[in-house]
């Protein structure tokens, strides 16, 4: 089954430490080989990004930046057997920046992908 | 089911869950590790077994360690400890001894090598390669491969192959001791080895995902499970050798049939043909990693298993099932039955051949494989044959042919499939 994993924090003013940058990809490296890390990338901040709304019957297109308590850092996408998996590779990676980051905090929201499970007859 | 809070059995049985997803995160990694100290892979499955049972019972209470890698080894070592006295007290057998004494040093060196994950892809591949060693069947690799790379448990290998748990117990015990037997050492091949033994293993990865995506007996037509089992394992292939092209290839091949999965059931859980599926529901996620896959694997050399994701990349391009390229269809099969003449090749090569629009040739070739014995009972054979009279307009034969695929399958679903093309053409 599969999950969307979006990080959103507030970035301290300090750069991350290089420290968090390897073990990130190290543990991004051991998803991929043990197959579950199907992918994953970084976001530039809202300031380079948009709104598309459509309210009252209006389309209207809304250059950011938005104020938003935390950011959207990045995101990922699991390929695991169960929810448990899942919670466990996520937990990896946001005890990486509780360790390596001083005065960091975020969290990851994870998300389900529907999945033929999901339409499954109720048991 | 009311929504009162959970039980503390509900409680329990979360925490279970959780402990047993880090274990099986962990548990190809441990394996691999232990083997090479025990040089038993069997051993070391169940050395890492027992770490389970001691995560079970300690984690709980005191919560899942910072670093549950090293603790798992750390657990499963001392068990191996305990059991290396056990044997020492009550084996007299010099043998063991003698290789009780060479365990120990190794484990000396062991607990010296602090840079232990150095090896950890070496280690991975020696399992890799054990788990499919020639001395096996091929129910017992696949169920070693299962257990060992995947850390599926007894009762999930036979839920997935629909056989009793007993037979899955059974085929692990014997392949166990056929390698004990065997006297198979936890080793790399060599390099000379390696083509022979690494198409070993990839046709043990292609196997499980098959067995998965057209299940070959039964009510079901497909076992997605079996099929993300099949991804995963040849995604940890590609990590720990890719320079090799053949690898890249089955695994491009097993995103891009897989990108289909969702779009060969229908609502009623019925096949659809590759022709008549919704394409808007293929998995573009897998897609693109198919597509990236092939790339790579084409850079690298040219084998069967990267021909073969260059047709099912024609399919997976196409937008609507009008727009495919069945001239590139049909020399990508001219390439592959030169390297694999296989029947089967050569009939899906037929196939495409009238699907590309000369279904006279393609009935032709297809009719030069009727005295084929390995296609006598294949129930695409007789599909091909309708599928192309059909297209001639020889409505009656090509319903005997559909007539006949429906016999000759094993699938219920397929079966169902092959009488609706024969229901739907009136002679």
């Amino acid at each position: 089954m599969r999950y969307l994993a979006l990080l959103k924090a507030i970035q301290p003013d300090t750069p991350a430490p290089p420290e968090l940058m390897a073990a990130i990809m190290k543990l991004g490296e051991e998803a991929t080989t043990a197959g579950v890390l199907l992918d994953q990338g970084g976001l530039l901040p809202s300031a380079a990004g948009w709104r598309v709304d459509v309210s009252a019957g209006k389309l209207a297109v809304t250059d950011g930046p938005f104020a938003e308590a935390k950011e959207i850092i990045s995101y990922a996408v699991y390929d695991v057997r169960d929810r448990e998996e899942a919670v466990e590779w996520t937990s990896r990676f946001m005890k990486l920046h509780r360790d390596m980051w001083p005065g960091w905090s975020g969290e990851t929201e994870v998300r389900k992908v529907f999945g033929p499970e999901d339409f499954a007859p109720p048991a | 089911m009311t929504a009162a809070d959970p039980t503390p059995q509900d409680a329990r049985r979360a925490t279970h869950r959780a402990v047993e997803a880090v274990w099986r995160i962990e548990s190809a990694r441990l394996i691999a590790r232990l083997a090479r100290l025990v040089s038993d892979v069997g051993l070391a499955e169940e050395l890492a077994q027992d770490a389970l049972v001691v995560a079970l019972e300690r984690w709980p209470q005191t919560g899942v360690p910072e670093d549950p890698g090293p603790w798992l080894l750390a657990t499963a070592k001392h068990r191996a400890i305990d059991r290396l006295r056990r044997q020492e007290r009550y084996a007299r057998k010099l043998t063991l001894l003698a290789r009780d004494a060479q365990i120990r040093q190794e484990y000396a060196e062991a607990e010296r090598d602090a840079e232990l994950d150095d090896h950890i892809g070496d280690d991975l591949l020696r399992l890799v390669f054990t788990a499919a060693h020639p001395v096996l069947s091929g129910e017992a690799k696949v169920a070693l491969t299962l257990r060992l790379l995947g850390g599926l448990t007894t009762p999930e290998i036979a839920r997935a192959f629909l056989v009793p748990e007993s037979t899955a117990a059974q085929r692990i015990v014997r392949a166990k001791r056929t390698l004990v037997a065997a006297n198979v050492r936890f080793e790399l091949p060599t390099r000379a080895e390696l083509p022979e033994r690494l198409a070993a293993v990839l046709e043990v990865v292609y196997l499980i995902f098959n067995e998965g995506y057209a299940a070959t007996s039964g009510p079901n037509w497909a076992r997605p499970e079996l099929c993300h089992e099949a991804l995963r394992l040849g995604r940890l292939l590609a990590g720990l050798l890719p320079a090799e092209p053949a690898v890249h290839g089955l695994l491009a091949l097993m995103e891009l049939q897989a990108s289909r999965l969702r779009a060969r059931v229908d609502a009623a859980g019925q096949p659809v043909p590759l022709l008549d599926q919704d394409r808007r529901s293929w998995d573009r996620l897998l897609i693109r990693r198919g597509l990236d896959g092939l790339a790579r694997a084409e850079s690298l050399g040219i084998g069967s298993y990267t021909l073969q994701a260059a047709i099912a990349a024609c399919h997976a391009r196409a937008t609507r099932a009008e727009q495919t390229d069945w001239p590139r269809i049909v020399a990508l099969y001219e390439v592959l039955a030169h390297l694999q003449p296989s029947p089967v090749v050569l009939l899906n090569r037929a196939a495409a051949v009238g699907l590309a629009g000369d279904p006279t040739r393609g009935l032709v070739l297809v009719d030069e494989l009727a005295q084929e014995r390995a296609l006598r009972d294949y129930p695409q054979l007789p599909a091909v044959r309708g599928e192309l009279l059909a297209r001639l307009g020889h409505a009656g034969p090509a319903r005997d042919e559909f007539l006949r695929a429906a016999e000759l399958t094993r699938n219920d679903g397929e079966r169902a499939l092959f009488r609706r093309r024969a229901d739907g053409l009136v002679g």
